[in-house]
C-alpha cells in the first residue's frame, strides 16, 4: 500500500512505507529515493479533529449555569427589559446573590412562542398575548393554569390602543367617530395577520356599541378610510411616518410613545380616545426549561420583581401602564389619561372573536373590500 | 447598386446605431442607480443622520459587537467548509463518470431552489427539541437549534452550492487531460490536485468563496428560524438589524446595516483588486 507524506511546505511525496518514526513521521521509499515526513492522513485527521472540537465547544450549553436566565419576549419590549434587567440585577445582588446574567430575545409574539415550543431554552416568557403562552402550555412546558400564578392575570403591565396624529392634529381627530369623517385616512395593519390590528378593530367595535351605532357598519366605514392595509404594526408605522401616508395611525400606546420619542416629538401628537381596549401582556415561568433549584429561585424572583414599586416605576417610564404608582415619577403616570377600557372578555374571549370576526368568511372578510 | 452605400451593406451584425447604444446604456445605469445605488446610499445616510458620534456609539454597544463577531465567526466556519466541499464535489462530478451523477448535481442545487425559510424549518424540525436527534443532543448538553451550531448549519445549507457551481463549468471546460498527464508521470492524487488542478481553478474558487462569504454573512431567512434571537448570543448582524428596526432604533439598525454593506463591499473590492492585479492570468484561464 502506498503512503502519502507531506514534506516541507506544499510538497507531497508518495511511496511505500518502510519505517515509522517515534514522533509520528514516516519514512517512505519511492524506489529512487527515501523521504521522511508527516503522513498526510494524519494531517487531514488533525484538521478534522480541530473542526469537531470547535463544533463541540460552540455547542457547549450557554444556559446551564444556575445564574443565567433567558427571557423570551415580543418585539418592542427591549428598552423596558433592558431597564428592568439592570434594576433586577442590583436588587438580586443586594439580596446576597451572585450577579445574574439575564439574556433577552425579541421577535413577533407568535413566532417566539413557536420557538419556545421547538426548544428555545427560555426560563421566562413575557409575550403579547395569553394565547401565545397557552400554546406553550399545551405542549406541557408549563401548567395550563399558569395565568393564576401571579397577580393581575400574570400581567405586570397593560397597554391600550391610541391614535398617533400629525403634529397639531390638523384633521381635529378626538375620538373613534372622527376617523370616518370625509377626507380622513386611517393607517392600521391587516387584522388577519397582525395581533395589534385585531385590537384596533375591536376598540372601534366597542366604541360603536357604546355610542349606539351598528358596530359592523361602523368598522366597515372605518376600513373604507384605510388606504393601505399593512402586514404588521411596524410596517404600518413606517407607512405613516416614513411614507407619510394617512392622517392617523392606530397604534399601541407604548409603541406610539416609542415612535414619538424615536422619530421626533415635534412631528406627531398622541390622541387618547374616549374608549379603547385593555391588553394584558402576560408573563410566566417555563417550568420545563428550569434546570435546577437555583435557577427556579431566580426565575420566580425575576417575575415577582416586575410587581415591585421599583419595577413598576420603570414600567411607567417605558410607556406601559403599570398597577403600582407609589414610586413612579408622577409625570410618567400623568402621561396616561384615564379612559374607558374593555378587555377581551367583553367580546367573549379570543377563540370566539377569532372565529366570528377574523376567520375566513368572518365579519372582516364581509366588510372589507380591497382597493 | 447605387442606392445602397457600401458602409450600410457591410455593417457588422453586432454594432447598433448610436442612439440605441446610448439608450441601452442609460437605461442600465438608471436601473442600477434606482434599484441598487440609491437604497445603498440611503442606508449610509440613515446611519449617519444623527451624526458620526451617534452611529459609533451604537457600534460600541456590546450587543452590536457580539452580532458582528458572530457573523464573522459563522462565515469563518461556513465558508472554508463549503469551499472544501465545493472543490470535492466539483472534482468528483467533472473528473469521474459514475451512475447517478445527475442526481448528485440536483442535490447540490437544492439550496438554490428551496426557500431559506424552509431550510431553516427543516433544521428546526430535524434537530429541534421535539425530534429524537434534537432531544438526544440537548440531553448531551449540545443544543444545535437556537444555538450557534444551528446558525452555522443554516448558513452552510444556504451557501452550499456557491463554490461547486462556480467550479463545475470551469473544470468541465478544462477537461481532465492535464490531470491524466500528471498521473502518467507518476504524481499522486494529492499532488495532481495541488500542482495541477488547484492552480487551474483558483480564480473560480476565489470567486465562489467570495460569493459564498457574502451570502453567509448576509443570510437572514434560514438563520432567523434557527437563531432564537438571543441578544448578544445567537443574534447575527441581519437578525440584530431587524430587531433594532422593529424597536424603532433606526440609527442603530442602519449603522449595523451600513457595516454589513461595507463588509460586502470590501469583499467585492477585494475581488476587483485581485482581478485587476492578475488580469493577465485571468485572461489565460478564461475566467472573469
Amino acid at each position: 500500500m502506498l503512503t502519502t507524506i507531506k514534506l516541507a511546505g506544499e510538497t507531497l511525496a508518495q511511496g511505500v512505507k518502510i519505517a515509522d518514526l517515534t514522533d509520528g513521521r514516516v519514512t517512505i521509499t519511492t524506489g529512487a529515493a527515501r523521504f521522511t515526513g508527516w503522513p498526510v492522513r494524519r494531517f487531514t485527521r488533525s484538521i478534522l479533529a480541530a473542526v469537531v472540537a470547535g463544533i463541540l465547544a460552540l455547542g457547549a450549553p450557554h444556559g446551564a449555569q444556575a445564574q443565567t436566565l433567558l427571557n423570551v419576549s415580543y418585539d418592542p419590549t427591549r428598552e423596558l427589559y433592558e431597564d428592568i434587567d439592570k434594576a433586577f440585577a442590583d436588587y438580586w445582588v443586594a439580596q446576597g446573590n451572585a450577579a445574574p446574567e439575564i439574556q433577552a430575545s425579541h421577535g413577533g409574539s407568535g413566532a417566539q412562542a413557536r420557538a419556545v415550543i421547538e426548544g428555545l431554552d427560555a426560563q421566562v416568557v413575557t409575550l403579547a398575548l395569553a394565547a401565545d403562552i397557552d400554546k406553550i402550555a399545551k405542549e406541557g412546558k408549563l401548567p395550563t393554569d399558569w395565568q393564576s400564578k401571579l397577580p393581575h392575570n400574570s400581567s405586570p403591565y397593560t397597554s391600550t390602543i391610541v391614535f398617533l396624529v400629525r403634529h397639531g392634529n390638523p384633521k381635529a381627530i378626538k375620538d373613534w367617530g372622527d376617523l370616518v369623517k370625509d377626507g380622513v385616512e386611517v393607517i392600521t395593519p391587516n387584522p388577519k395577520t397582525s395581533g395589534g390590528a385585531r385590537w384596533n378593530y375591536l376598540a372601534a367595535w366597542a366604541w360603536a356599541e357604546k355610542n349606539g351605532q351598528d358596530p359592523q357598519a361602523f368598522v366597515k366605514s372605518l376600513y373604507e378610510h384605510v388606504p393601505v392595509l399593512d402586514k404588521g404594526a411596524r410596517d404600518a408605522t413606517t407607512t405613516f411616518t416614513q411614507r407619510e401616508i394617512g392622517d392617523v395611525l392606530l397604534a399601541w400606546e407604548n409603541e406610539a410613545y416609542l415612535a414619538q420619542k424615536e422619530l421626533g416629538a415635534d412631528a406627531y401628537d398622541i390622541v387618547v380616545p374616549s374608549i379603547s381596549v385593555l391588553a394584558e401582556p402576560p408573563v410566566a415561568v417555563v417550568d420545563a426549561n428550569i434546570h435546577d433549584d437555583a435557577q427556579r429561585k431566580l426565575a420566580d424572583a425575576y417575575l415577582n420583581f416586575l410587581y415591585t414599586p421599583e419595577a413598576q416605576a420603570i414600567i411607567f417610564k417605558d410607556f406601559y401602564r403599570g398597577w403600582d404608582t407609589s414610586k413612579a415619577d408622577p409625570a410618567d403616570v400623568a402621561r396616561f389619561p384615564k379612559l374607558e377600557l374593555v378587555d377581551i372578555a367583553h367580546f367573549g374571549g379570543w377563540a370566539k372573536v377569532q372565529k366570528e370576526q377574523f376567520a375566513d368568511g368572518g365579519v372582516f372578510d364581509q366588510i372589507y373590500t380591497a382597493k | 447598386m447605387s442606392d445602397i452605400s457600401p458602409a450600410r451593406a457591410f455593417r457588422p451584425a453586432a454594432t447598433e446605431a448610436p442612439w440605441a447604444r446610448i439608450t441601452l446604456t442609460l437605461a442600465v445605469v438608471a436601473i442600477l442607480a434606482v434599484l441598487l445605488f440609491a437604497p445603498l446610499v440611503t442606508v449610509f445616510y440613515e446611519a449617519l443622520r444623527e451624526g458620526v458620534g451617534a452611529s459609533l456609539a451604537t457600534l460600541a454597544n456590546p450587543e452590536s459587537q457580539s452580532a458582528i463577531w458572530l457573523t464573522l465567526f459563522v462565515a469563518a466556519f461556513a465558508v472554508p467548509l463549503n469551499a472544501v466541499f465545493g472543490v470535492a464535489a466539483a472534482w468528483l462530478i467533472t473528473k469521474y463518470s459514475f451512475r447517478g451523477k445527475a442526481v448528485l448535481i440536483t442535490l447540490i442545487d437544492i439550496p438554490f431552489s428551496v426557500s431559506p425559510v424552509v431550510a431553516g424549518l427543516c433544521i428546526v424540525l430535524t434537530f429541534g427539541a421535539n425530534s429524537w436527534v434534537g432531544s438526544w443532543l440537548v440531553a448531551q448538553g449540545l443544543p444545535v437549534v437556537f444555538a450557534v451550531p444551528g446558525i452555522v448549519m443554516a448558513s452552510m445549507f444556504v451557501t452550499f452550492p456557491f463554490v461547486a457551481r462556480e467550479l463545475i463549468p470551469v473544470m468541465v471546460e478544462q477537461g481532465r487531460a492535464a490531470e491524466e498527464a500528471a498521473l502518467t508521470l507518476g504524481a499522486s492524487g494529492w499532488r495532481v490536485f495541488f500542482t495541477v488542478t488547484l492552480p487551474n481553478i483558483r480564480w473560480a474558487l476565489l470567486y465562489g468563496v467570495l460569493l459564498c462569504n457574502a451570502r453567509a454573512m448576509g443570510e437572514f431567512g434560514a438563520v432567523a428560524v434557527v437563531s432564537g434571537k438571543i441578544r448578544g448570543l445567537t443574534a447575527t448582524m441581519p437578525i440584530t438589524i431587524e430587531m433594532l428596526y422593529n424597536e424603532y432604533s433606526s440609527v442603530a439598525a442602519f449603522t449595523l446595516a451600513a457595516v454589513l454593506a461595507l463588509l460586502a463591499l470590501v469583499t467585492l473590492a477585494l475581488k476587483s483588486l485581485l482581478e485587476w492585479r492578475y488580469a493577465d492570468q485571468l485572461a489565460a484561464t478564461h475566467r472573469h
